[in-house]
């Protein structure tokens, strides 16, 4: 008996040999690899618990900002441009990755000034990522008054008309009333802390006219002709607040990790001019790992495309 | 994209996945104006509305399928290794369909959250005694 036992032990431990003296690569991946696949994995679960607390809270408010409404302006056009400067950012971190990809097969080829020329490509589309954003966040905080405290765009709850400043409905030039329906958005724009109230309040709005141009009121007071405030005069309200918080920290908590990447592949890129990963012979197998991390950034902002400009 | 591929093909390959993801941007954008109704008019509401949803949710998923097998090469690992990074992420759709249920059931319940927190409590009077052991004289209990 016991000698099976034994013999099965020593059997057990010829077939093994080796496995426990290191040296053996599970999943036949580096370290460093694999590691970085399960930093990864970890980022994927923060980015997704913020994406989801997102839906969570869109879900518990009775209206939600349009996406096409609030993100509509971009540099050197003047006017209502929905959506088309962050599909200019989307394809900046697009073509950013594709270079990145390039790095990687210049590094398998050992090609140094390759892997070098590809990831400056890289960390240039990085950089202009970022500074579209600092463009999308200037506008909204400086021009459009949205913070993660406050959020002027709102959409109206049920229809009705909006007033002057003296309660007589608004009217276009042809005397019609400006009249909004249920789901319409509005912009209440130059706000201020009313001394009176203690409260914020804006100057004036933007609302989109008849002829689907965005106009400007100014006043603020609307007379709802449907739902259970009908016929009663009140102030525009503002839009949910949440939605302010979680733009700046979701969109920021991924340029910042636009950001720890442009400054990883800048020093990538510095030690593989210097030669330093040449000397390895590996592969350029650190730029494979950066790459890795950059197509996550990639990665995370397709859905952040998704929950905040499409959906 | 295999590994011993020539490198002339790898470099196509790269072009191709440059104008593959460029073009499903192109179409997620332009199927979204549409549906807000920025280029023919109408927006797309009710079942269409769902429509877009899905739309727009299936192409994020292949985008990201794309890089993550293509660009970032999981298609040439080892199975454990993508398994173990991939089988984590159905977690996910629990995730998903909790916390969608709780904010559905917050907005349902918005106007009793209000009324729950404007609800004033009556303070019990002064001199009253407060607290869980109410016992209607203390002073019977020493004997």
């Amino acid at each position: 008996m016991a000698d099976t036992s034994v013999a099965h032990a020593h059997e057990t431990h010829e077939h093994d040999a080796g496995s426990w003296d290191g040296g053996k690569e599970p999943f036949k991946a580096s370290y460093g690899k694999l590691m970085m696949w399960y930093f990864l994995v970890s980022d994927a679960f923060t980015f997704a618990g913020f994406l989801i607390a997102y839906g969570a809270l869109r879900f518990s408010m009775p209206t939600w900002p349009e996406p096409d409404w609030v993100f509509a302006t971009a540099p050197f056009l003047s006017g209502h441009w929905p959506l088309i400067f962050v599909t200019f950012m989307t394809f900046v971190l697009i073509f950013s990755s594709v270079t990145m990809v390039r790095a990687v097969q210049e590094g398998h080829r050992e090609n140094q000034s390759g892997v070098v020329f590809w990831m400056v490509m890289t960390v240039l589309g990085g950089g202009t990522f970022l500074g579209c954003q600092a463009y999308e966040w200037t506008t909204l905080i400086a021009k459009e008054d949205m913070t993660i405290r406050q959020n002027p765009f709102g959409r109206h709850l049920h229809d009705g008309v909006y007033l002057m400043e003296d309660g007589k409905e608004a009217t276009y030039p042809d005397g019609a009333p400006i009249t909004f329906k249920k789901g319409d958005n509005y912009t209440l724009h130059h706000l201020f802390n009313d001394p009176v109230s203690g409260g914020l309040k804006a100057e004036g709005l933007l609302y989109p006219d008849r002829d689907h141009h965005v106009s400007e009121l100014h006043a603020t007071k609307i007379k709802y002709t449907t739902g259970p405030m009908a016929g009663q005069e009140s102030d525009v309200p503002f839009g949910p607040k949440a939605f302010g918080a979680l733009f700046f920290f979701i969109t920021g908590f991924h340029g910042f990790h636009v950001f720890s990447g442009v400054a990883f592949l800048a020093i990538i890129a510095i030690n593989a001019a210097s030669g330093l990963y040449a000397s390895r012979k590996n592969g350029y197998e650190m730029v494979e790992k950066i790459g890795l991390y950059w197509h996550f950034v990639d990665l995370v902002w397709v859905f952040v495309f998704l929950v905040f400009y499409l959906l | 994209m295999a590994q011993h591929t020539s490198y002339e093909e790898q470099k196509r390959f790269v072009v191709r996945g440059l104008i593959l993801l460029g073009i499903i941007t192109l179409v997620e954008v332009f199927i979204a104006l549409w549906a807000k109704g920025h280029l023919f008019g109408a927006k797309w509401e009710g079942a269409l509305h769902y429509v877009y949803m899905f739309a727009m949710v299936g192409a994020s998923i292949y985008k990201a399928y794309f890089i993550v097998f293509h660009f970032m090469h999981m298609a040439q690992e080892v199975r454990g290794l993508a398994l173990s990074v991939l089988l984590p992420m159905s977690l996910l759709i629990w995730a998903l369909i909790a916390f969608f249920q709780e904010g559905t059931s917050w907005g349902a319940r918005r106007e009793q959250i209000r009324e729950f927190n404007e609800e004033v409590v009556q303070p019990a009077p002064s001199g009253a005694k407060q607290g869980y052991l109410l016992v209607p004289d203390c002073s019977t209990l020493k004997g």
